[in-house]
């Protein structure tokens, strides 16, 4: 025992110095930190796990990738706390370059959002014309529907469509918020046989490792596009952040070689890409 | 039931391969939990044992506090942490959010009040006329405090297994103070959370299995200094 009390400041001793090099290890690269608030699709899918390490080695700058919804992402944004954003939340993200959070706004490249439910379809809504007709059919019959609820770029594309539908699902039984990120909501949708709507990259990922037993129910329609900006954090309202690497992220991201690793990524694992490359296209040729 | 096996032999593959990554985040664990279950136990036994040992109005109070504390909830911890180290907030300037520093920090927060509270438990456990006896042996004041700490070491060492297991097992508060960073605050915890949200169950099972053998393996070497026979 004393022999063990004896040896204790030793530890002590060791612990003490490891926090003092974590610490200070920290405060050393504290100016080529940078934080990227992004959308829980760019992480999950594993498109930042292949960009994020070419841009640090290209330009030294350590990157913090916080993945949460857009909204969130928006939110800290907002308050100064990420240096810049990528997100997929068109309307929400016009409102927030309006107030005067961010600058230099750029389309980098989009997917898909589809409609997918259990291979059942209780509401027999397999090939039908609009989204809208569909959840108006879910809504018919009181077929369960998941909803991420977390003012993601997906919860607020779903919201639109609901409007789209006219259909207020607020309070509905059928009508479920899981408050979790696109993967883990949909294994909930997975297990509890629901209808949701997920982006299409999130979804060949999940599915081909899950196997979740849902299936496209509806896809193809300009509504259901999914773009990605990536916006820098106004420096002017913000004089903490870090807008040099921010801009050089944003120029990256939007760079030659960027698009076309993109335009590949996925391609050999899903048997078709994930994201398609848009950087330098006007919105409108999207169809939006 | 496949994936279960899958996840064990995914996690056998890893500790046996060293897969770098799976280690470094294991490691990363293993420090941050390891130093604020240490910084706990500075702080919640010194305080602790002066509390117990010495008494003055709103003692009750203050215990009260202590152990509700015990229970915490690591995401208010987790938010509060965060409020405080925005960049933007009171201790912005230390540009501590996102690293693994702001991780020990809520840790600590977390495992303190747990080692505080056994400790003060411990302590008033201890027979009364324990102290009398000490002093009357000769003892310095430190002497007494030693004495007397030595003598409580059971529980104690079952406050620090718990304080330890509370934080090396939290996800709520590391990975809003943290952000789940890869390659630098990534953790065991906030990895499996991760991994399941890919759809990597296999992964992330392997993960659980590498956490549950550090819990495992760090319990066991305390219980084994806590149930050593006492020198006489």
């Amino acid at each position: 025992m004393t022999r063990i009390f004896r040896m204790l400041p030793l530890f002590v001793a060791l612990f003490l110095l490891s926090a003092v090099a974590t610490v200070s290890t920290g405060w050393a690269a504290e100016h080529k930190n940078l934080i990227l608030a992004t959308t829980t699709s760019t992480q999950d899918s594993g498109l930042l796990d292949v960009l994020i390490p070419i841009f640090e080695k290209q330009t030294g700058y350590f990157v913090k990738t916080i993945s949460v919804g857009s909204g969130q992402a928006m939110k800290m944004g907002e308050k100064g706390e990420a240096d810049v954003l990528l997100v997929h939340s068109p309307d929400a993200e016009k409102k927030f370059m309006a107030d005067g959070f961010g600058v230099n706004r750029k389309l980098v490249m989009h997917n898909d959002f589809i409609l997918l439910g259990p291979a059942n379809d209780p509401a027999k809504i397999r090939g039908a014309k609009t989204a809208a007709d569909a959840i108006k059919s879910i809504a018919k019959a009181n077929a369960l529907w998941l909803s991420r609820g977390d003012n993601s770029g997906t919860h607020a594309k779903e919201k639109g469509l609901f409007k789209a539908a006219a259909i207020n699902p607020e309070g509905q039984k059928w009508f479920q918020q899981t408050g979790l990120g696109m993967g883990e909501t949909l294994n909930v949708a997975a297990e509890k046989k629901g209808y949701l709507l997920a982006d299409r990259g999130t979804y060949l990922a999940l599915n081909k490792k899950a196997h979740l037993g849902l299936e496209i129910m509806v896809q193809g329609e300009p509504k259901l596009l999914n773009v990605y900006h990536v916006i820098e954090v106004n420096p002017a309202k913000w004089p903490k952040v870090n807008n040099a690497g921010a801009k050089a992220f944003a120029d990256f991201m939007v760079s030659k070689k960027t698009q076309e690793i993109i335009s590949t990524f996925g391609k050999k694992e899903f048997g078709s890409p994930l994201f398609f490359p848009d950087a330098g296209k006007k919105p409108e040729s999207l169809g939006l | 039931m496949d994936v279960i096996l899958e996840g064990f032999t995914k996690a056998a593959q890893l500790l046996a391969s060293l897969d770098r990554e799976v280690l470094g985040i294991a490691l990363l664990s293993l420090k941050v939990s390891g130093l604020a279950t240490l910084f706990s136990l500075l702080i919640g036994l010194s305080i602790g044992t002066l509390v117990a040992l010495t008494s003055f109005p709103g003692k009750k109070i203050l215990v009260s506090v202590v152990n509700t504390g015990m229970g915490l909830p690591p995401v208010v911890v987790g938010l509060f942490v965060s409020i405080m180290l925005w960049r933007n907030g009171p201790l912005g300037y230390l540009e501590l959010l996102y690293t693994p520093t702001a991780i020990v920090i809520a840790q600590t927060v977390i495992a303190t009040p747990i080692v505080m509270g056994v400790t003060i438990g411990a302590m008033q456990n201890l027979p009364a006329n324990l102290r009398l006896q000490i002093l009357a042996l000769g003892a310095t004041r430190v002497q007494l405090v030693w004495m007397l700490i030595k003598e409580a070491r059971l529980p104690l060492m079952a406050g620090v297994m718990a304080g330890f297991g509370g934080v090396i097992s939290e996800v709520g508060a590391s990975i809003m103070v943290g952000g789940n960073v890869r390659g630098y605050t990534r953790v065991l915890t906030t990895a499996t959370v991760m991994e399941t949200g890919r759809g990597n169950f296999d992964m992330a099972i392997a993960l659980s299995v590498i956490l549950l053998l550090f819990c495992f393996a760090v319990n066991y070497i305390l219980t084994y200094i806590q149930q050593r026979e006492r020198p006489r």
